[in-house]
């Protein structure tokens, strides 16, 4: 294996990644910015210093001496942050919607158990979205499977890199399922037929992991789904691979968390319209939830409660929260969105973690990403203003520590017809 | 001489629609009421009148003057955006009886008995105006009796009316209060090439879309052109498959429309004719027989010559005493609701709204309306309107779109979030509309995202400007400009007052007063006010 690849190889498991040693390593340095981090108080005339593709260095502006290699970065007057993290998009498998031959976020079949489906596998590093995520400080996506109650395993990706091995810091990052409005997906089945259905899978993976040899598909599975499917399974009631649940009603939630109990799951919600009815339950098993802040009214017979402070009340009642666009064209307006959740009661700094820190925690990547951290990868966004103002735009952005372009599609777009 | 007399039992139910309402003038248009003085014009007795095509005679509601019990208010200390590109920076608002009164910078005058309200470091614009929704007809929560939006049985129904089939308890409509809009057109969706009629509504409680109809408003026409209705019917292997077939099926029902119209105008014409020769038959009767009978008595009494007593005499035997029998009536052409709509449309007294995305689909609905002769009031979504933005300017065809929405399909493909801020710098009518039921309760947040991509992008827009984008011009494309859309005297009151800057995400609107009537008031109680949000 050559260190390129081997390197690659280390990086696709995220949290054991270490810098290869290199000489001369190009330095840049961020200074008199207002850094904020999840945690910390805003650090004023900070330094920011960068190093390979890590941050090496945070420190007041009076404990800095630049080195003659330094590229500096004047950040007077601007605000510091991580770079966004939307950990609900299909950014990089989904081009058009509506052109099926554009898309590679679903495993193409009639079964609604798709545990083994990788939506790793058709990620496209040269998808126009991800300048357009980018432009407005997004520098890692969750990349999720649709279709079907066990959709698949879910992606992340680092929003730069020319090949799907560099961009995705983790290929297998959770398996999603889906216990929410079935008009979404294509598993045709109400809440309680899912549940059913779910539980005699993971009876199935239990069987097989307790005889794998013995096992066979037609007499001992009920649900007839196939080794390699278990196989993911099986990982997911070891707790090694993390089980994200989308769904919303209050008592749907309570049995999800009830069967994540029983059968040992790292167990992460989404959407969660409902939650704020049931958020000391969550709170006490300590769930994490990936909210949408515009949820907000009656928008179907599962999410009836749906209130825009929910993440508001599930941050109060001590449940960790990230944000999520849902979105993948406009996961550009995940901002946006937190600037809501904060109109809607989330305070400034739980909303800044929510979609910087938080979603790094709850899928196990803190090690490299989250908040800025001495040691963690440099992705980082110099803003004009606070990053949820809408008058505020990216002025730099950092990923792996590279300073990335901020053109897109659509910039050229508006300079060849302004 | 009344038309009326001369309806049949077989041409009264052809023209019931057309009479029912006798009081309107044939030549009622959307717009202010008609003066004083043409509504009291008297009627010529002797004039005869024809039956007017059904779409110009439909009963237009006029737009109330005033309302009843609503209280005056002044309004003191905020910042004014006005809505018609002009800013007061510390200003004051007079309502009076659901109108506005008096507008100016200052702390102005309060009338008698009005209600005082600082709002000092607050802002005041206008209630947000929007274009494009389908609250009602794909109310909350989604579910398959709610599909009340696109009638998909075939890809022209221009006889639908989205305010059949509004349902008043969306609960989305008072989110959408909440969020400062107070008027919203609510369309048909874009399966169809032509969806069918678009209704006003403004957002007050009510249990019926009638309850919350903008009095006066005209309706609007919601057509659409591109990918929804060639994807829609072309799947199902009917016309339209293509751009090619979605354009002939324009065609042939707009010339069913101006067909209509030609058979309406020979009707008119063969009705009057018969009419006038009847009118001038009778009268030619009436005055022979007067002559006559003044002949006759000339002759009895001696006062004429013998002679011509014996002339008139003969003369009378050969003539019939008989009164002139009326011409039978031809029937009116066979009512067409859909071409009815259409030919409203002709005639401008329905408005037309394109959903359309791409510069070339665009073009070719202004060659549709070139060759039809009818006027398109807004491009809905255009996402390509930046490409062409000085040929929609001189037509005065407004934009109404989106901030950022992209890419959900080929045809929004080349969206980019400098539109709005382009057609605004070409002297366009830039419209911010939302077409979400989620949006519409931010539009404020949708303006201020336009608004700060084209300042970014080095074009310059005022906030004054930009506000704009979500009253006038939108009032403008929806006929009722003369009524909302900016706070000048005599205009509804509806108006939001927001606790900061309305362009911060942060912003809230913290009341909202629609006809002078305190509709929204943040952390008040009373929510919810659908009642398919009570619980027990």
């Amino acid at each position: 294996m050559s260190e390129l690849s081997r390197r690659q190889a280390l990086m696709a498991v995220g949290a054991t990644v270490t810098a290869a040693p290199r000489l001369a390593v190009a330095r840049i340095a961020i200074v008199d910015a207002t850094l904020h981090r999840a945690g910390h108080p805003p650090l004023e005339h900070s330094v920011v210093v960068l190093a390979g593709e890590r941050i090496v260095q945070i420190a007041e502006r009076a404990d800095f001496t630049q080195t003659s290699s330094d590229r500096v970065i004047d950040g007077t007057g601007k605000i510091l942050t991580a770079g966004l993290v939307d950990p609900l998009t299909r950014i990089g498998v989904a081009e058009i919607d509506l052109e099926d031959g554009s898309h590679d976020d679903a495993l193409v079949t009639k079964n609604a158990m798709r545990a083994a489906f990788a939506v790793a596998d058709g990620y496209n590093p040269a998808s126009a979205l991800i300048a357009v995520a980018r432009r407005e400080g997004l520098t890692s996506v969750g990349v999720t499977p649709t279709g079907g109650l066990v959709m698949g395993q879910s992606a992340w990706a680092d929003l730069i890199g020319d090949t799907p091995e560099q961009a995705l810091a983790q290929k297998s990052l959770a398996l999603h399922v889906l216990l929410d409005d079935p008009t979404l997906g294509d598993s045709g089945l109400n809440r309680a037929s899912a549940l059913y259905r779910l539980r005699a899978l993971l009876e199935d993976a239990r069987t097989y992991r307790n005889n794998r040899a013995g096992y066979h598909r037609a007499a001992n599975s009920e649900v007839g789904v196939g080794k390699r499917d278990l196989e993911v399974v099986v990982r997911a009631l070891e707790g090694k691979l993390r089980v994200v649940v989308h769904v919303d009603r209050a008592a749907d939630i309570l049995n999800v968390l009830a069967l994540a109990k029983d059968n040992g799951l790292a167990l992460v919600l989404a959407s969660v319209a409902e939650g704020w009815k049931v958020r000391d339950a969550l709170a006490d098993a300590d769930v994490p939830c990936i909210v949408y802040p515009l949820d907000d009214g009656p928008r179907n017979f599962t999410a009836l409660g749906a209130r825009e402070d929910n993440a508001a009340m599930l941050h109060a009642a001590g449940v960790t929260i990230a944000l999520a666009t849902g979105e993948s064209h406009n996961a550009r307006k995940l901002r946006q969105e937190a600037g809501n959740a904060v109109r809607a009661g989330l305070p400034w700094p739980a909303a800044l973690d929510a979609v910087t820190d938080a979603p790094a925690r709850i899928f196990g990547l803190d090690a490299t990403h989250g908040s800025p951290t001495v040691g963690r990868l440099a992705n980082l966004a110099l803003w004009t203003d606070d990053p949820f103002e809408l008058s505020s735009r990216v002025q730099a952005l950092f990923i792996r520590g590279r300073e990335v372009s901020l053109r897109t599609r659509q910039t050229v777009l508006f300079e060849r017809h302004r | 001489m009344n038309v009326r007399a001369f309806v049949t039992e077989a041409t009264r139910a052809g023209l019931a629609v057309a009479l029912a309402c006798g009081c309107v003038p044939d030549n009622v248009a959307f717009g202010p009421a008609r003066s004083a003085a043409d509504a009291a014009a008297p009627t010529l007795l002797t004039k005869v009148e024809v039956a007017d095509a059904p779409w110009r005679t439909e009963a237009l509601e006029q737009h109330p003057a005033s309302i009843d019990g609503a209280p005056a208010i002044i309004f003191r200390g905020a910042r004014l955006l006005v809505g018609d590109g002009t800013e007061i920076p510390v200003g004051h608002v007079v309502v009076v009886r659901g109108r506005i009164t008096a507008v100016g910078e200052g702390p102005g005058e309060a009338p008698a008995g009005a209600r005082v309200l600082d709002v000092s470091g607050k802002t005041i614009t206008p209630g947000l105006i929007d274009t494009h929704s389908h609250m009602g007809v794909f109310p909350m929560p989604a579910a398959a009796a709610h599909r009340d939006g696109n009638e998909m049985t075939a890809s022209t129904t221009a006889a639908v009316r989205a305010i059949d089939a509004v349902w008043a308890h969306d609960p989305a409509f008072q989110r959408a209060l909440a969020g400062g809009t107070t008027t919203v057109q609510v369309l048909p969706g874009s399966a169809n090439l032509i969806g069918g009629r678009a209704t006003t509504l403004k957002l007050v409680p009510s249990n019926t879309a009638e309850g919350m109809h903008f009095k006066g408003a005209p309706d609007g026409l919601k057509m659409a052109c591109g990918e929804n209705p060639k994807r829609v019917y072309g799947n199902r292997t009917q016309a339209p498959m293509t751009r090619m077939g979605n354009l002939a099926g324009q065609r042939t029902a707009f010339l069913a429309a101006k067909k209509l119209i030609a058979q309406w105008e020979q009707f008119r014409v063969t009705e009057l004719q018969r009419q006038t020769q009847h009118r001038d038959a009778t009268q030619r009767f009436a005055a022979e027989t007067k002559d006559r009978e003044t002949k006759r008595a000339a002759c009895a009494q001696k006062t004429a010559r013998a002679r011509d007593c014996r002339q008139w005499e003969a003369s009378f035997a050969k003539e019939s005493p008989k009164p002139p029998e009326p011409l039978e009536p031809r029937l009116p052409p066979d009512r067409d609701l859909g071409a009815e709509t259409l030919a409203a449309a002709i005639e401008g007294r329905v408005l037309v709204h394109v959903h359309c995305y791409r510069a070339d689909d665009m073009t070719r609905m202004m060659a549709l309306a070139d060759e039809m002769a009818f006027s398109i009031r807004s491009f809905h979504h255009a996402l390509d309107a930046y490409k062409i933005r000085d040929v929609l300017a001189k037509r005065r065809i407004s934009v109404s779109t989106w901030a950022d929405w992209w890419g959900f399909k080929l045809e929004a493909w080349d969206g980019i979030p400098e539109n709005l801020a382009l057609i605004h710098a070409s002297g366009g009518i830039p419209i911010l509309h939302t077409d979400s039921d989620e949006g519409v309760r931010r539009m404020n947040q949708e303006a201020s995202k336009a608004m700060w991509s084209g300042r970014h992008a080095g074009l310059g827009i005022t906030d004054a400007e930009a506000i704009r984008w979500v009253t006038m011009n939108p009032a403008w494309a929806l006929g009722i400009d003369a009524w909302v859309g900016s706070l000048a005297v005599g205009k509804d009151a509806d108006l939001v007052v927001w606790d900061r800057d309305p362009f911060s995400v942060y912003a809230h609107a913290e009341r909202v007063f629609v006809d002078g009537l305190e509709r929204h008031q943040r952390g008040a109680p009373g929510r919810p006010r659908s009642d398919f949000e009570a619980t027990p």
